[in-house]
């Protein structure tokens, strides 16, 4: 049960996908202006991550070698299409906010490295187990970057008043740049060095090697 | 790690009638799954965006209150649709008061900086006195832009005429503070004022001669016997 303790808790801090990989970039610039639409991409992007790993996991041996890229890209995009749906359905308001980046999950190279990755050679459990890891490793960042910049630029945490705005009379001046995208990168580089300076394995660690990183980022 | 390849051999696996067979299985099973989920959660997503609608006009008529029904606040507005100049037939929303139309609201769409925005303007009953206005789908710049969503900014509109005394569209949003005591003018928003421009050209274009103006004014005459 340890191995599948460790898949699951390992994409958290150390083989986070976003602070370690530097993988799943643009979505977590995207959509972090506020916690909750970023609540909800972390639902989206879980629930798609560990379901379409295990689907993929399940066929896995049947899977042509030649035509396995394309069949994860269909697997997944089902997953996001009724991820997307639902989420009109049942969180319409928020739905809007996030637009478009539901629907780029498929190309998130977190779900697809992890299939490619992972669930091609591991159980259906255990790559279940990693793709919700994985999903929430990219929740914690995403959710800590959200909580940053929705604070610090609009002085309010899902909606609720925080820090009084010097607008509305109080004493906070609302920052700028929080809303913009490149305060994300600022935060997330932050991440990074925290998380490195912590854990001083994952700036130099031996075993880290080069080609077990996807950079294939799609967008 | 449970490796049970050998179920099926590598070479079976990439011979043609296999790769077509999961290609088409795959296919299959997906298109049901997504044509299942389309199809059962139409109904509910048909009704979000319609209530959404109805929130906004009952939210520029300063009709809406958070919490309340929404469905029974609309029975109260009455869709009717007006011949604009160029012949297309436009709708608009009245709120009646007894036989009076008390305020009529008004779909406006047009170009911000970035992105054609919609929305909706509601007019007082003398076709000249704004009485809100609020966009419920634009894309304009995160933090700046999009300000237009702020209801300090939106408040603003409350109270303002359309037209000068010469019967033209006077309304604008300006560059930084608007004048105090101005009738037309609505503060700048800081860093956005391409689309403060935008703003206040089509909105004097849908009441001008070629939107509801004519239609305003008409409404004007009406209810001022």
């Amino acid at each position: 049960m340890n191995g599948a303790r460790k898949v699951l808790i390992d994409p958290l801090v150390d083989n986070n996908p976003v602070t370690l990989q530097v993988l799943g970039i643009c979505s977590a610039l995207a959509v972090t202006t506020s916690l909750l639409p970023a609540l909800l991409m972390c639902l989206a992007l879980t629930s798609v991550a560990a379901l379409s790993t295990a689907a993929i996991s399940s066929i896995r041996n049947h899977i042509p070698n030649n035509i396995r890229i394309i069949v994860h890209m269909t697997i997944i995009a089902s997953f996001v299409i009724v991820v997307d749906q639902m989420l009109r359905a049942y969180a319409f308001e928020t739905s809007k906010q996030l637009s478009v980046f539901v629907g780029l999950i498929i190309t998130n190279c977190i779900v697809l490295g992890r299939a490619e990755a992972f669930a091609m050679k591991n159980g259906v459990g255990l790559s279940f187990l990693d793709g919700l890891g994985n999903g929430l490793g990219y929740s914690a960042i995403l959710i800590a970057v959200a909580t940053v910049r929705e604070l610090f630029g609009a002085g309010t945490l899902l909606g609720y008043r925080i820090l009084p705005l010097v607008s509305d009379g109080g004493w906070y001046e609302a920052n700028g740049l929080m809303p913009l995208p490149p305060s994300a990168f600022f935060i997330i580089g932050l991440l990074i060095w925290g998380i490195r300076t912590w854990k001083q394995a994952q700036a130099e660690r031996a075993d880290y090697r080069i080609h077990e990183v996807h950079r294939t980022e799609v967008l | 790690m449970s490796d049970d390849a050998s179920t099926t051999p590598k070479r079976s696996r990439d011979s043609i009638s296999n790769t077509l067979i999961v290609a088409i299985g795959v296919s299959f099973v997906c298109s049901i799954i997504v044509a299942s989920a389309a199809i059962l959660l139409k109904p509910r997503q048909l009704q979000n965006a319609e209530e959404f609608r109805q929130r906004i006009i009952l939210d520029v008529a300063g009709l809406y209150e958070p919490g309340a029904d929404i469905a029974a606040l609309y029975a109260s507005i009455e869709e009717r649709t007006t011949q604009l100049a160029s012949g297309v037939e436009a709708p608009v929303y009245l709120v009646l008061d007894g036989t009076r139309t008390e305020q009529v609201i008004l779909p406006i769409q047009g170009a911000g900086l970035w992105s054609t925005m919609y929305g909706y303007l509601s007019v007082e009953n003398d076709g000249n006195t704004v009485r809100g206005l609020r966009f419920y789908s634009h894309a304009e710049t995160p933090g700046l832009g999009d300000q237009v969503d702020k209801p300090a900014w939106r408040e603003q509109w409350q109270g303002k005429k359309l037209y000068g005394p010469d019967g033209e569209p006077q309304i604008e949003v300006v560059k930084g503070p608007a004048p105090e005591d101005s009738d037309y003018q609505i503060d700048g928003l800081a860093g956005a004022t391409l689309t403060g421009r935008g703003v206040s050209v089509f909105v004097r274009h849908w009441v001008g001669e070629e939107g509801y103006g004519p239609y305003l004014k008409t409404l004007a005459e009406e209810e001022s016997h």
